[in-house]
């Protein structure tokens, strides 16, 4: 390396080192990072008489669907649990775990208008996509604990103990995956469009191989390894296990969890720090 | 002064054309290439960014091999023709996207303004969106807080600042926008051509403020513009880029001139072959061409600046006493100004056959920015030598700042430019 007398406080160069998290700059950037989950957040229910209501309907009327489609209709397993609860914890975690991808997927697409024209760490915008969903997760929880406060009333008994824990370990596991398989296939859907329409129907798909509408319990054989090779299966049983007490958990599927999660977020980063420095050039 | 910035080779190679399945296959040729150790397969074929030459290969550097230092403190004009590179150099100043090869050095925080108004959000307040746009630009909360109150005054849209913007006029807007662009606390702005918006009040507001930042903060200013009047002004450096290539660095006033000069398509007008033209040709004009001070030849001026006509004649009768005369026209066509050397008692004797320059000095040239023609006639002891009925040559003229105040007057409204001399009693 070239002894460089002066001190520089940025070097522009072509390339990306491949595992820089750029943490330092993110971290100056904290603000921006802030105001973009509020903008995500307030500009959600700005002009709808309903506001911040809205969080919750679209859970609790899929859940009705689902009660009707698949639970009465077709007459799937909630593992012992009563419907509301089994549907709704699915759908909750399910739908961060879309909104993450989704949105994420699509992030230089959307903001190619912005990107093309300022800099700031562009992994910030993928963030708060995350963080910005996270507290829309938190607040349909909420709706959760109300449900369950309902049926603990009328008499259910729920056995928490060690695994409620976890719970964070998962929506971690889940944030990861969400931001990690965004990241990559934002990458690839700058030069490659094709991946947008894959994608938007793909993740419907993916949500049929997910144990969302029927507990992995209820299957056998071939098909009970398919889906759990899925590493949003034993996400969504974790999140089942921990809060409701009822779920396929060991230390085998946590471990498969981490590992997937943890291979995921970081290829997605990987590409996403090669792609963001000249994006712009090709979308 | 240290140096602020210091570019290091830096080249950007774009391609041309439509990205479709081609480029996947292309994609696997350039990795198979680069895996073995090879050279770019489609970088090796590039050519510079000229525009109006079609090129072999559909790669294209619009920056190439660029070295230059900014010291702290200087305020550097890019100039150059649309195309030259000056916008991909602010982007890969500004990190938008990054260089092919070379290196940028920077000391100090780059805060850039390529565009005004970049991620206001519709839906949001006016309130909300000085917060992100200033985030956007770098800005940390608490510094956004502070000039909070200056940012809002500046822009003059106080009434308003609790309505989103969506609902906001253009003008608003864009002033808004301004107010929080201007207030950016970095040591060295990035600024393109955003002066060109709003009203001409506002426009002289803005340039104001960009002078106090330059000239009054001594921070870095980089700043690309086709108005060489507000280069002049608010710049001490130039720049001059022409198809990706640093053609020239020095002082300002140096660099507007130098790329003045560049501006040649025909520079030197041979007028022999004009066809229609009356005169019993006793005396004829040969050439017409526009010199500046220097002795440059030039095709673009400035409103202002001082230039000569120059008329190559030919006499062809022995004991001449020519009478020079040329007009200005403006596009449409109407005469704005004739001027014959015989007005000021001048007559150019020739004793001799052969060709001589006729050059006519006008001090501080006094049209607006347009395209004027220019009409030639030539007299001959009081008899019409040669008249040619076309225009024997064009001049572009842009603005400048012909009170040398840095006030450039009001826009459109006037044709013709005069001085004063102001007493009061």
């Amino acid at each position: 390396m070239q002894i460089d007398s002066e001190q520089w406080d940025l070097i522009i160069e072509p390339k990306n080192k491949l595992f820089d998290l750029k943490l330092k700059e993110v971290w100056r950037y904290r603000d921006l990072l802030f105001l973009f989950v509020k903008r995500d957040i307030v500009s959600f229910y700005k002009q709808t008489i309903l506001g911040p209501i809205w969080f919750f309907i679209q859970p609790i009327f899929t859940t009705l669907v689902y009660m009707f489609v698949f639970g009465n209709l077709a007459g799937l397993s909630t593992d012992g649990l009563p419907q509301p609860l089994f549907y709704l914890a699915g759908i909750t975690s399910w739908n961060y775990f879309a909104d993450c991808l989704n949105k994420t997927s699509t992030v230089f697409r959307d903001n190619s208008a912005i990107f093309g024209k300022v800099y700031f760490p562009r992994i910030v915008m993928p963030l708060s996509i995350v963080i910005s969903n996270l507290l829309r997760f938190g607040v349909q929880m909420l709706l959760l604990l109300v449900v369950v406060g309902y049926y603990l009333l009328s008499g259910l008994s729920i056995s928490w103990d060690f695994h409620l824990l976890l719970f964070p370990v998962f929506v971690l596991a889940m944030a990861m995956q969400g931001l990690g398989l965004g990241m990559i296939i934002s990458s690839l859907t700058t030069k490659y469009r094709d991946l947008v329409f894959l994608l938007t129907f793909g993740v419907q798909l993916l949500m049929y191989a997910t144990t969302v509408i029927y507990p992995l319990s209820s299957l056998s054989g071939k098909l009970y390894y398919l889906v759990a090779l899925n590493p949003m299966t034993f996400i969504i049983e974790g999140i089942r296990k921990s809060l409701l007490g009822v779920g396929v958990f060991d230390i085998y599927t946590l471990t498969y969890t981490l590992i997937t999660s943890i291979v995921l977020f970081f290829v997605g980063l990987v590409i996403f720090n090669k792609v963001e420095k000249s994006f712009v050039d090709t979308i | 002064m240290p140096i602020a910035i210091k570019v290091e080779e830096i080249s950007k190679a774009y391609q041309l054309g439509e990205f479709s399945s081609g480029t996947l296959s292309r994609d696997l040729e350039r990795w198979w290439a680069l895996y073995r150790g090879r050279e770019d397969p489609f970088l090796a074929v590039g050519e510079t960014n000229d525009r109006s030459q079609k090129g072999k290969s559909d790669i294209v550097w619009s920056l190439k091999d660029l070295n230059f230092e900014i010291h702290q403190g200087d305020a550097v004009g890019i100039i150059g023709k649309n195309g030259a590179g000056k916008s991909t150099l602010l982007k890969v100043l500004s990190q938008v996207t990054a260089p092919t090869t070379g290196k940028i050095k920077v000391k100090g925080r780059i805060a850039s303004l390529l565009e005004v108004g970049t991620g206001f959000h519709p839906e949001l307040t006016g309130r909300e969106n000085i917060f992100l746009n200033g985030a956007i630009l770098g800005m940390r909360k608490n510094e956004i807080a502070r000039k909070f109150d200056e940012i809002v005054d500046f822009s003059g849209v106080e009434r308003y600042i609790d309505t989103p913007v969506k609902r906001y006029s253009s003008g608003m807007y864009v002033r808004l926008a301004f107010a929080v662009a201007a207030h950016l606390d970095s040591e060295i702005l990035i600024v393109d051509e955003v002066l060109a918006v709003g009203d001409a009040e506002f426009q002289k507001k803005c340039l104001g403020k960009m002078g106090d930042v330059s000239k009054g903060q001594g921070r870095t200013v980089l700043f690309v513009s086709h108005n060489l009047a507000s280069v002049k002004q608010l710049c001490t450096k130039g720049l001059v880029m022409r198809n990706g290539s640093l053609v020239f660095n020095g002082d300002s006033s140096n660099a507007i001139n130098y790329y003045l000069k560049e501006e040649k398509n025909s520079i030197v007008r041979d007028l022999s072959c004009l066809k229609d033209r009356s005169g019993n040709g006793s005396v004829t004009f040969k050439e017409f061409y526009l010199e500046n001070e220097d002795g440059d030849l030039i095709n673009t001026i400035l409103t202002g600046q001082t230039i000569f006509f120059c008329f190559k004649i030919e006499t062809n009768v022995a004991n001449s006493k020519i009478d020079l005369g040329f007009s200005i026209h403006s596009e449409s066509d109407e005469s704005l100004s004739v001027l014959y050397s015989s007005y000021q008692n001048i007559l150019f004797n020739s004793f001799e056959t052969g060709t001589r320059v006729v050059k006519c000095k006008i001090s501080e040239f006094p049209f607006v920015e347009g395209a004027y023609s220019i009409g030639g006639r030539l007299l001959n002891n009081d008899i019409e030598a040669d008249w040619p009925k076309d225009r024997i040559g064009e001049i572009t003229v842009v603005k400048g700042d012909f009170y040398n105040t840095g006030n450039l007057g009001i826009k459109g409204k006037a044709q013709y430019l005069i001085k004063g001399e102001w007493l009061s009693h």
